[in-house]
């Protein structure tokens, strides 16, 4: 079989030990940096862009504007402009040939009115200079399947992993727990030992290509988050605490610059106590679990962009 | 030139689609098959080159990690005894393949020419001992439907390698030429009724009548002349004026002037059930309501609208899809639920929509009576509906926190599929109130979203008879979430900037309704179909007009607004299109090519039909008591019970739809320590930032319609309501809505028993007006599906009347929300309400096969006076849990109370408040009304029983740590002892699949 993705080859970003340093480096990028801009991407089947705005919003983020892929198309709005991208949940494009793969597609092929680049052009840029992306669901799968993570060697292109549909051939919602990886280069666990989220989704069954790229992951630490028992402690094969059948219990993967970071459960889902499932019966804290996340990547930013 | 693309998965890689097909052969068939494997295949028919075609197969048509592809051959099958591939007939909205479409254009830089186009189908390889009439069976019976979906099958033996299934293009072949037709009225009777039915018209012969007079008026004839028309009316005004008329669209049957005859004979003349009845109730609390009178826009808009708070209105809308789901499952309950999106979308300015709802009532899964012929097994038509709403609502990133599921024999000739919609809308939009809108005289007439097909022609009036021989198979479409989610991103943003000034939905009747409608806030329109944009040419203008082809709304955009909305719709890859104009000419005025085809009186149009009149009889059925002794072991009874459909867990089904995007979830469908304890109502909060909240419940009860439909109607409004205090609603902010389906309630051959049907109706009417009063909950929206009917032959099935009422309630601070399961041992349990000897119609009674007469009765102001004092007692935080007690009465509640939470528990049934009452069985399986088991922390005893002083209420027993349940009878000695794994399992085996 022909693959006829590219590789592209993207060289690390300088480390910015100093923020003179990364003021010099935003300057050189001819971007201003003082606050903290998300953008959320919205449109053609995405459908948690509300959610996930009010998730960087609650972090610190100073703004967090949601964007039609429409206005990325027309060169109205720029990716450019901002720091932190979300690629929320949703049916892109209905999951009509596989989950994300039309959009997968789109960024590829689609170009830019007025500029006539190429929309993956300005991501592979974004993430050169840098900059945080965080999939959820849907979004995760896009990144899977567009060859932004794992990216294994930095060669962002390349799909070296899926997602695809769960053991139990159906779309299922409810909470899991999820261990998490200290070791991970991933900006947006660090600090984390488990979470609790929830999942919604029929697509989200992890399989590496094979063998060795799994070994790979694992020697990186690029799996960030694994289905596990309610204690966090040992990732689990077992339905329902494994709602999938994912390889390894892989829930969430990062690059090996822990900046772009993808994962099955949603996070934004649990930003008050409300959303626990169990808020009436157990103390659960005031603040939801899934903005540990959102609020790591916006530090981040805060400190290093 | 066309290209067959195969993708399978590679062999190494589980088949989840193929394994959960294999587990439906075997179980729901019956069929000996080992393993099934599925390729989905892809023809695409344009002219490609074969670089390019090799990019689009290797890229978004497939996943290089897990499958596989070819290109112009057939990809090395599995070990397989009989292939089968199942797409699209002709015309039949393909969603993957107008994906996949989208997709050959991105990388083409161009769209696809008219005639070009890619088509999807499914390939399934199944290994096992099967004849060809059994593969056969499995295609038909399980794997396509045939109305809309075409299939082939081949066995290993005359498969060829080279070949494979060969290659089909469903391409839809146009017709030469359009053309409109005259219908001559001047005919008999009989003709008159003959051109009626052949046509789908569902007209009667008195309506058949003003057609023929309408169109005999001299002067009229004259006028009609100068706009170039004959003597007779057109097709399509003939079609538009039936759709208009139809009992879908005029609801005739509630507009009706009723004689109704009652047991003893007193005749009361009714004119119009809707205004006599549920109306008036409405207006009588909203004045009560006085200066606080939250309701915004009730019965006029395509969905009611209430106050949310200071700065938004909440909106709500429950519509049916029985009949197209009926022949169609999947695509009737998908359409049921993206259609019933666009009627808040469509409401006022327009609604982000929040929440959905589904009721379904099926015959049981396991039904093994014969089917009559055009009926799918009831299995077929859950599944199917189920996955429908699924699409529907998760794609359309709408949670779908609510609903229930209802079993019954008779809805195997028709189905119910309750779809319901919530949206939010600012009050004001630029300055202006929100739930207003008015097409004014010189406003284009703009349609967006989908084209339009011959799919869905016929709706209104095909969903206004009976499902009978010729129901026509055209009536059945599929929705496509996406192009509609697409839809209304665009039109948010254009209600944002003030582009329109009116919109609704393209629904029933299609342009002709939302034209005809729309028309009437400025008295006339004209538009021009041929401009209409059209999925396959060869529509003729009659199939334009009406088409209800899916994911379209009409606006009205002022004339200098239209660049910025055309320019905007474009951008977002919306397709928009301008029809014409609104006018005040007082004409429904339709072209085609420059030429007049439509010319009707704007008033004739929408008030021209004829009043109908009706009789009903009520009489009072007696049923046989039952007179089984009590059983000895009622542990396996409170088993049997849980394991009933009508009460056993829908868990299997709720956890397939997303009840939880937009982030708002608080109280989910699911509760409990292991979260799968039954929730009465759902609450979430639309706004992030605020703690205030919507608490949706429903109310069904079909069965006590058997014994007098005024008592069903009240305990449907009872539970509605009572799931919603459950949670936490509380009357003075909480609004309903009723959804009525009905048998055919019009005396006549068909229907000889019509008077007592619309008499069971003219009750239920009755006791809407009482009890929606009594409790202060105004109806702000509702429907009516009157002919839920099967007749073929000799066969007649009716449903049993049934109303869904739909609750949603405004929480002012979710934080003092309560769940239904057990917190923790030591609390107090208590029953709130009394329970009487009322198992008429229960589920009790049902399990030993009888229906009595004993059917529970609401008392509504006590009711009231208890749901006021748990309110308030739930706002001091006071309550541990509280469960609503409905469906196998307090056994049932209590069990689930206790599995739910995880603990134990002890009951002693000889304090329960009761009358009249001296059986275990009675007491732990009445059905009696406005009931809750509560539980109280022991160091809240004291405030919530003060709270609740002066009504009738006890405390019963204890939540125990273990897991034993237990309950002491009337006599003193224990009547039920089980663990609560068990009970738990009763509950949850019936419908884990």
């Amino acid at each position: 079989m022909v693959n006829t993705q590219s590789a592209w080859s993207i060289a690390p970003k300088p480390e910015t030990g100093s923020s003179l340093c990364s003021l010099l480096y935003a300057a050189f990028n001819g971007v201003i940096m003082k606050k903290v801009k998300a953008l959320v991407l919205a449109g053609n089947g995405i459908n948690c862009e509300m959610e996930m705005a009010h998730a960087c919003k609650l972090a610190g983020a100073d703004a967090a504007d949601i964007v039609y892929i429409y206005d990325l198309l027309s060169g109205d709005v720029k990716l450019d402009d901002y720091h932190f991208l979300n690629l929320p949940g949703g049916f892109l494009d209905g999951d009509d040939l596989g989950s994300a793969k039309a959009m997968a597609h789109r960024l590829k092929y689609a170009r830019i009115a007025g500029s006539g680049e190429r929309l993956e052009e300005t991501v592979l840029r974004f993430i050169r200079e840098g900059k945080l992306i965080l999939g959820v669901c849907n979004g995760f799968q896009l990144m899977v399947k567009s060859g932004l993570i794992p990216a294994l060697g930095k060669t962002y292109g390349t799909q070296t992993v899926t997602l695809t549909f769960n053991d139990s051939g159906r779309f299922e919602d409810r909470w899991v727990y999820l261990k998490v990886n200290a070791d991970s280069p991933s900006i947006f666990t660090r600090g984390l030992k488990g979470l609790y989220l929830p999942v919604r989704h029929g697509e989200g069954k992890f399989i590496p290509r094979d063998e060795g790229i799994l070994a790979e992951l694992a020697r990186k630490n690029l799996i960030a988050l694994q289905y596990s028992d309610p204690e966090y402690k040992n990732p689990t094969m077992d339905y329902p605490l494994n709602p999938n059948g994912a390889v390894s219990a892989v829930a969430g993967i990062c690059d090996e610059t822990g900046r772009l970071f993808g994962l099955m459960p949603h996070p934004e889902a649990y930003l008050y106590f409300v959303n626990h499932p169990r808020w009436t019966r157990e103390k659960v804290p005031e603040e939801g679990m899934g903005l540990a996340l959102f609020r790591n990547a916006v530090d981040y930013i805060r400190k290093n962009l | 030139m066309a290209y067959r693309v195969e993708v399978g998965l590679k062999p190494n890689i589980r088949d989840a689609r193929g394994e959960k097909i294999k587990g439906r052969i075997v179980n729901d068939l019956k069929l000996p098959v080992e393993a099934a494997r599925t390729v989905d295949v892809y023809t695409v028919d344009a002219p490609l080159s074969a670089a390019d075609m090799e990019k689009v197969a290797t890229g978004p048509f497939l996943d290089p990690i897990i499958q596989d592809y070819s290109i112009g051959k057939p990809l090395p099958p599995p070990s397989f005894d009989w292939a089968i591939e199942v797409g699209y007939k002709p015309g039949v909205t393909d969603n993957v393949g107008r994906t996949a479409r989208e997709a050959v254009e991105t990388l083409l830089q161009r769209k696809l020419n008219p005639g070009e186009g890619v088509y999807t189908s499914v390939l399934y390889f199944l290994k096992g001992d099967l004849t060809r009439s059994q593969a056969e069976s499995i295609a038909t019976g399980l794997l396509a439907n045939t109305l809309i979906q075409r299939f082939e099958i081949k066995d290993r033996r005359s498969w060829d390698p080279a070949l494979g299934m060969g290659m089909t293009i469903p391409r839809v072949l146009a017709k030469s030429r359009v053309r409109v037709e005259e219908i001559n009225l001047e005919v008999s009777d009989e003709e008159l009724l003959r051109i009626s039915s052949q046509r789908v018209l569902a007209l009667s012969l008195k309506e058949m009548k003003a057609l023929q007079q309408y169109a005999r008026d001299p002067e009229r004839l004259a006028e009609r002349k100068k706009v170039g028309l004959g003597v007779h009316l057109t097709d399509c005004e003939v079609e538009a004026l039936a759709q208009t008329w139809s009992e879908h669209c005029k609801h005739k049957i509630f507009n009706a002037r009723i004689e109704y005859t009652d047991e003893k004979g007193n005749v009361q003349l009714i004119d119009s059930l809707f205004d006599s009845y549920i109306k008036r109730s409405t207006e009588e609390i909203r004045k009560s309501m006085g200066e606080n009178d939250w309701c915004v826009s009730v019965f006029k808009d395509n969905a009611g609208v209430i106050r949310f708070n200071r700065d938004w209105n909440l909106v709500f809308k429950v519509e049916t899809h029985n009949s197209p789901s009926a022949l169609d499952p999947y695509g009737g309950a998908l359409t049921g639920i993206v259609g019933v999106n666009r009627d808040p979308f469509g409401t006022g300015k327009g609604a982000k929509l929040i929440f959905n709802v589904d009721t379904f009532c099926f015959a049981p899964p396991d039904y093994s009576k014969p089917l009559p012929p055009r009926l799918l097994h009831p299995k077929r038509i859950f599944e199917g509906v189920r996955e429908g709403v699924e699409h529907g609502g998760n794609k359309s990133g709408i949670p779908t926190v609510n609903g229930s599921i209802v079993f019954d024999d008779r809805y195997a000739g028709k189905p119910l599929v309750y779809c319901g919609t919530g949206g939010i809308m600012p009050r004001l939009i630029r300055g202006e109130p929100s739930h207003q809108k008015e097409a004014k005289p010189g406003d284009l007439i703009v349609m967006t979203g989908g084209r339009i097909g011959k799919d869905g022609i016929h709706g209104a009036t095909f969903s206004s008879e009976e499902l009978h021989e010729e129901s026509p198979t055209s009536a059945v479409q599929i929705g496509d979430p996406i192009t509609q989610k697409r839809m209304t991103d665009f039109l948010l943003r254009a209600r944002d900037e003030g582009l329109y000034h009116a919109i609704t939905d393209n629904g029933a009747g299609g342009l002709s309704s939302s034209v005809g409608e729309m028309a009437r806030d400025c008295n006339g329109c004209e538009m021009s179909l041929e401009r209409a944009p059209l999925k396959y040419a060869g529509l003729d203008p009659w199939e334009i007009l009406l088409s209800e082809a899916q994911e379209r709304m009409t606006l009205a955009v002022p004339p200098d607004k239209i660049d910025r909305f055309m320019d905007m719709a474009g951008r977002m890859e919306v397709e928009a299109t301008i029809l014409g104009k609104f006018t005040d000419t007082g004409k429904f005025h339709v072209f085609y090519d420059g030429k007049t085809v439509a010319y009707l009186d704007m008033e004739f149009l929408h008030n021209g039909y004829p009043k109908m009149e009706l009789r009903a009889r009520w009489e009072q059925k007696k049923y046989p008591e039952p007179g089984f002794p009590e059983p000895r072991d009622l542990t396996l009874t409170l088993k049997q019970l849980l394991s009933r459909y009508n009460v056993c867990s829908k868990e299997s089904v709720v956890r397939q739809y997303d009840h939880e995007v937009q982030a708002g979830s608080t109280v989910k469908p699911m509760v409990g320590a292991w979260n799968d304890g039954p929730g009465d109502a759902s609450v979430l909060r639309p706004l992030l930032d605020s703690w205030e909240g919507v608490a949706v419940s429903s109310g069904i009860c079909p069965r006590y319609s058997d014994i007098d439909t005024y008592h069903m109607m009240a305990c449907a409004i009872d539970e509605g309501i009572r799931n919603n205090i459950a949670v936490g609603g509380n009357l003075k902010h909480m609004a309903g809505l009723d959804n009525f389906c009905w048998c055919d309630p019009i005396q006549s051959e068909k229907t000889p028993d019509g008077e007592y049907k619309l008499a069971q109706l003219v009750r239920a009417n009755m006791a809407l007006y009482e009890y929606t009063k009594a409790f202060g909950v105004p109806c702000i929206s509702g429907k009516d599906s009157m002919k839920n009917d099967y007749l073929i032959g000799s066969t007649k099935i009716s449903i049993p009347p049934t109303v869904l009422f739909s609750v949603a309630s405004v929480i002012p601070d979710v934080r003092k929300c309560v769940t239904m399961d057990a917190k923790r041992a030591g609390d107090l349990v208590y029953v709130l309400g009394e329970t009487r000897a009322e198992l008429g119609a229960s589920e009790y009674y049902a399990l030993h096969g009888f229906i009595g007469n004993q059917v529970p009765r609401v008392e509504a102001q006590g009711a009231r006076k208890l749901y006021e004092a748990l309110s308030n007692a739930m706002a001091e935080g006071l309550v541990a849990s509280c469960h609503d007690c409905s469906d196998g009465g307090l056994g049932v509640t209590l069990a689930e109370v206790a599995f739910a939470g995880g603990l134990g528990m002890e009951i002693d049934l000889r304090r329960v408040p009761a009358s009249g009452i001296d059986r275990n069985d009675s007491l732990l399986f009445s059905e009696s009304q406005s009931r809750f088991v509560v539980t109280v922390h022991p160091e809240h005893q004291e405030a919530f029983e003060d709270n609740l002083k002066e009504n009738n209420f006890a405390p019963v027993g204890r939540v125990v740590s273990g897991k034993d349940f237990r309950i002491v009878g009337l006599t003193g000695a224990v009547v039920v002892r089980a663990g609560i794994d068990e009970l738990k399992e009763a509950w949850k085996k019936p419908l884990r699949w």
